[in-house]
């Protein structure tokens, strides 16, 4: 069992836990440390709850941001083939965020005040969605690696405590391994095409490598409140760690294809085992994702229209003799 | 007015601050509860909800969202209003279950009397 009975709320890191009933933290607590998971209307700390709202709805509304700079690919992607692919590739996406947005409610906030956050930009999602798709290399290069970082995140968090993040992440793996063969695919088709192929290619991953370093958040160093969201398995596994496995599975296979990686600081360090690379521009980082990105007013603008002119149609099926309950599980 | 890469963003002529009204409770109807059958002789298992103004709705949503990658022989859907469930912290009424060994085949050890009466009525 963690801890003991007495939490003291003049210590700093206390403060997340500041007024909880210590004994049910400390049934809570060993309950996640014997590997059980959490269900929807089991006694959690406060703090656990708005962790886990914060993290999944993002998560979700990452999924449909997403589903954006790839879909304006779809019209124009190369074959019949691959416009059929990638129209399966988004509506998977778009799935995902049902799923994501079905966990988050099990935890008490209502599907309409999570679109809600999105549209008024107080939710965030993920940063790299703030970039453009310049090229259809672009679309390439997202489907491959920022799908590749994604799985590397999600695999780590479907092994966390929360039952329904979980499950949900079970099937949203599965579904990613087709994107991840399906982007793998395009780009090695472009790095092994023409000349002109390969050089577009090339010039989607210069562009694409510092959204792609910062995918999975600012250092660990910078990064707050860690150490007790880890004992809760609401965090898996540090950002920097994570970046770390991300650059060890995907820059062979980059390098495979000869082609470049704009970071000239960028090696396999023989003694740690680990990466060196540049550390990236969170200035940048912080920026873009607070609204000072290329694409965030067109995100959202889209989404808001998206969302008005559906509306006409919930309004029209909508039955005043029905009332909400919290999804079970 | 958003100037996208995507000309078909352009044409939408949509204002950068194309502010709405915020969506209200039930916009998005309440929630049904989907079970998955994934071939005829299986049990149905709960795989998530959908959310959907008639059964009929969430019949067609589960489909797109459960059934659509997994090989499916027939789908449920139930709304959540309608669920009773046991509470959690009720297990411990579950927690005699394993004690009953008299309702198991396992519970029934007679190898060793048989044993035993040959033995002794032997010759």
């Amino acid at each position: 069992m963690y801890g003991n009975a007495y939490i003291d709320p003049n210590e700093k890191a206390n403060a997340m836990i500041a007024g909880e009933d210590p004994i049910k933290l400390a049934e809570f607590e060993a309950r996640i440390a014997r590997g059980e998971k959490i269900e929807p209307k089991d006694w959690m700390p406060k703090e656990y709850r708005k962790q886990l709202i914060r993290m999944i709805e993002q998560h979700g509304h990452s999924e449909i941001i997403g589903a954006l700079p790839e879909g304006t690919w779809i019209t124009r992607a190369p074959g019949f083939r691959r416009k059929m692919a990638l129209m399966a590739k988004v509506q998977d996406e778009v799935g995902h965020a049902q799923l994501l947005y079905s966990a988050a409610e099990t935890l008490g906030k209502s599907r309409e005040d999570m679109t809600n956050d999105l549209i008024t930009g107080k939710s965030k999602y993920s940063n790299v969605f703030n970039y453009p798709a310049y090229t259809w290399a672009d679309a390439c290069i997202i489907a491959w690696l920022i799908d590749a970082g994604a799985i590397i995140n999600q695999v780590a968090n479907a092994k966390g405590s929360y039952g329904p993040y979980c499950r949900a992440l079970d099937r949203i793996c599965t579904e990613e391994s087709f994107h991840l063969k399906y982007g793998h695919d395009n780009v090695v088709t472009l790095a092994t095409g023409t000349p002109i192929q390969r050089q577009m290619v090339q010039e989607a991953l210069t562009r694409w490598w510092p959204p792609i370093m910062h995918f999975f958040g600012p250092s660990d160093k910078i990064s707050q409140h860690s150490e007790i969201l880890m004992r809760w398995k609401v965090k898996m596994a540090s950002n920097d760690d994570m970046r770390q496995q991300f650059l060890n599975m995907y820059v062979p296979k980059i390098w495979d294809l000869g082609l470049v990686l704009p970071d000239p600081n960028l090696k396999l360090n023989e003694e740690t085992k680990k990466w060196d690379y540049t550390e990236p521009d969170w200035d940048e980082f912080k920026r873009v994702i607070n609204g000072g990105g290329p694409c965030n007013a067109e995100r959202l603008a889209v989404r808001r229209m998206a969302e008005e002119r559906g509306r006409w149609v919930r309004k029209a099926l909508y039955n005043a003799s029905e009332k909400y309950v919290t999804p079970l599980a | 007015m958003i100037k996208s890469l995507d000309p078909r963003v352009t044409r939408e002529k949509i204002e950068e601050n194309n502010l709405i009204a915020p969506l209200t409770p039930m916009d998005n109807w309440e929630t049904y509860e989907v079970f998955h059958q994934k071939k005829r002789g299986d049990q149905h298992m709960h795989v998530g909800i959908v959310h959907a103004p008639n059964p009929e709705m969430a019949l067609l949503f589960g489909k797109e969202q459960y059934g659509r990658r997994n090989i499916t022989a027939n789908i449920w859907v139930v709304k959540t209003a309608h669920v009773f469930a046991s509470e959690y912290d009720d297990a411990d009424m579950f927690e005699t279950t394993p004690e009953k060994q008299y309702r198991e085949a396992g519970g029934y050890k007679v190898m060793d009397k048989i044993n035993k009466y040959k033995k002794a009525n032997k010759g």
